[in-house]
């Protein structure tokens, strides 16, 4: 493309006024800014969280994608139906569920295992829009720490267990649909 | 010889610990500066002694150590295409430069007699040296060695382009360096560090005030060869990754480091002594040359006090202000300093000369001398502003046919 190009648009840069020319009066501005900022923060007013002492705040924890957990209903059972949709949306393939005839009246299937790799996951909440019972659901809880790789695959009773630890904080998100709360 | 021996052991320990510290400092500034908190959880490990202990943390005031402790124990990893004496030499040469330049450079006034024997001690490592500005600014070109023999050695093409750049801008900032000190000279007759304090103690009119514009000149110059911002460009870690120490890792990149805040802290000491009185300060230290004890330690108080005072500028102004272009930078040392050096000079010469022909010491002469320098200041700064702006043009221009902007580019 030539300079001479008609589809080349020429702009020109804005003219500097006195105190552009003078440039002291621009470095005062600057100046200016940084110490209010630096005045701010010995005020204490620092958006830094100091992790371990303060926990962060979410502004909804109700829509923050972090470890999943399995519902139950209001029997006690986990809601899952074993439909294995939840684990077709998953673009990591991290949920693996065996599903086995229910021995209850109102489904079909229930997982005999289920399975999640919390590694793998990519905490994209697909599982959660997929699920047609809101069986799965992913909490608020974000501090997920293991020592080894084993520890960090989640099991059905580890995934209830969540549920249960995390179900006065968060309610389901569809109480209408059968939930706990 | 035990007294020189002793100053030195207290100017090296002292620079190497400020040094250390003002790391923390400036890593705390940029932090507060950018809203953030900062390094503040490093202090005294004491749960490693006994279990039930807390640890505390002292607001972060044991970043240093552990900063120096992991320098000195990470791999020092040396390239393989590297000219592997001059790798070698470069960190160690900036280092000593940068060090050596403290000898002639007071921390004080002078002690009374009775410490270590009858004299009273300067508290100068090498007192009565008559030339010292020479020998600093001997020693701060030889910094420029360091840098360019680091990039060199790194065999590294942006390494090579921070010592170019970094070489370039230190010799063009010489000159308004000198330029702005030529003025204090001329007005004191002498090269001798303590003389100049002295001097501004005695009439209690620092030059800040009486040669304002040598001050900005000299101001300015010291950063660009201090290299700090906006004149970091030897370094400038978003296009260079460091620059001339890119190549550099373990113990021989901290001397780069600590070369570099001795830069710093070297050019505030300068700054403090030329313009700002040193240890002098008005109805506390007193002008006479035979101090007290108490008036001996309130001027190391006051110069402390003054050096930590600029050191806290260079930090903010690093975050105030963005980098030059390397364009711009050379147009502002040579189009911009120059021309205000020079002025700076004659216009101290002429006032000099017009108050000893007038034979006039009152103090309404003093104001009288200070008013004009301020006002050749003022027109000077606004004359030259619009005489040589820095901001150029340099894209190809679209009135000119495409053969000429094609070797434009």
């Amino acid at each position: 493309m030539k300079a001479d190009d008609p589809n080349i648009k020429w702009v020109e840069e804005p003219k500097l006024g006195l105190s552009g020319k003078m440039y002291a009066p621009m470095f005062v501005q600057g100046l200016a800014t940084t110490f209010k900022h630096l005045k701010n923060s010995l005020q204490g007013k620092a958006v830094t969280v100091s992790y371990p002492e303060q926990e962060p705040q979410f502004d909804n924890p109700l829509i923050y994608r972090g470890v999943h957990r399995l519902n139950k209903d209001s029997q006690g059972r986990v809601k899952c139906v074993a439909c294995f949709l939840c684990a077709t949306a998953c673009p990591a393939h991290c949920i693996d569920i065996i599903g086995i005839e229910s021995p209850w009246e109102d489904r079909e299937k229930y997982p005999e295992s289920f399975t999640i790799d919390e590694l793998r996951c990519i905490y994209c909440g697909m599982c959660e829009e997929a699920c047609p019972v809101d069986a799965i659901e992913l909490t608020s809880l974000y501090n997920l720490t293991g020592r080894s790789r084993e520890e960090m695959i989640f099991d059905k009773e580890k995934l209830l267990s969540v549920y249960d630890a995390t179900k006065d904080t968060e309610p389901m998100r569809s109480p209408g649909m059968g939930g706990a709360v | 010889m035990i007294e020189a021996l002793i100053k030195i052991a207290i100017v090296i320990g002292g620079l190497m610990t400020a040094a250390a510290y003002f790391v923390l400092l400036e890593r705390r500034m940029a932090a507060w500066v950018q809203d953030r908190v900062g390094p503040n959880r490093v202090g005294a490990p004491l749960s490693q002694l006994n279990k039930s202990w807390k640890d505390l943390r002292l607001f972060g005031l044991g970043q240093p150590a552990a900063d120096g402790v992991k320098f000195i124990l990470k791999e020092e990893y040396t390239p393989a295409h590297v000219d592997k004496r001059l790798f070698v030499l470069a960190p160690i040469s900036i280092l000593v430069a940068a060090l050596a330049t403290f000898a002639v450079i007071p921390f004080g006034s002078i002690l009374p007699p009775g410490l270590l024997s009858d004299e009273p001690i300067a508290l100068v490592i090498s007192p009565g040296a008559g030339v010292g500005m020479l020998v600093v600014f001997a020693l701060s070109s030889i910094a420029v060695y360091g840098v360019i023999l680091g990039g060199w050695a790194s065999n590294n093409k942006y390494s090579f382009l921070g010592a170019l750049r970094s070489s370039a801008q230190l010799i063009a900032y010489e000159l308004p360096l000198g330029l702005g000190i030529l003025g204090v000279i001329l007005a004191t007759g002498s090269l001798d560090l303590d003389k100049i304090i002295s001097a501004q103690a005695e009439t209690g009119w620092w030059f800040a005030f009486t040669q304002p514009l040598g001050f900005f000149v000299f101001f300015v110059a010291a950063f660009a060869e201090a290299a700090r911002l906006p004149f970091d460009l030897p370094e400038c870690e978003q296009e260079l990754i460091g620059g001339y120490h890119t190549e550099y890792s373990g113990i021989k990149l901290l001397l780069f480091l600590v070369a570099e805040f001795l830069h710093m802290i070297a050019a505030s000491f300068l700054i403090v002594m030329l313009f700002f009185g040193g240890w002098h300060f008005w109805f506390i230290t007193g002008a006479d040359a035979n101090p007290g004890w108490v008036q001996a330690i309130l001027r190391v108080a006051v110069l402390m006090t003054k050096i930590f005072l600029v050191i806290l500028f260079f930090m903010l102004v690093r975050w105030s202000w963005p980098r030059f272009r390397f364009d711009q930078l050379m147009a502002f040392a040579w189009k911009v300093m120059l021309p205000l050096g020079l002025i700076n000079f004659v216009a101290v010469a002429a006032i000099d000369q017009f108050r000893t022909i007038s034979g006039n010491t009152s103090p309404g002469m003093d104001l009288l001398c200070v008013a004009v320098a301020w006002v050749i200041c003022i027109v000077a700064w606004v004359g030259i502003s619009f005489a040589g702006p820095l901001v150029a043009d340099n894209r190809p221009r679209a009135d000119l046919n495409p053969f000429d902007i094609d070797s434009q580019i």
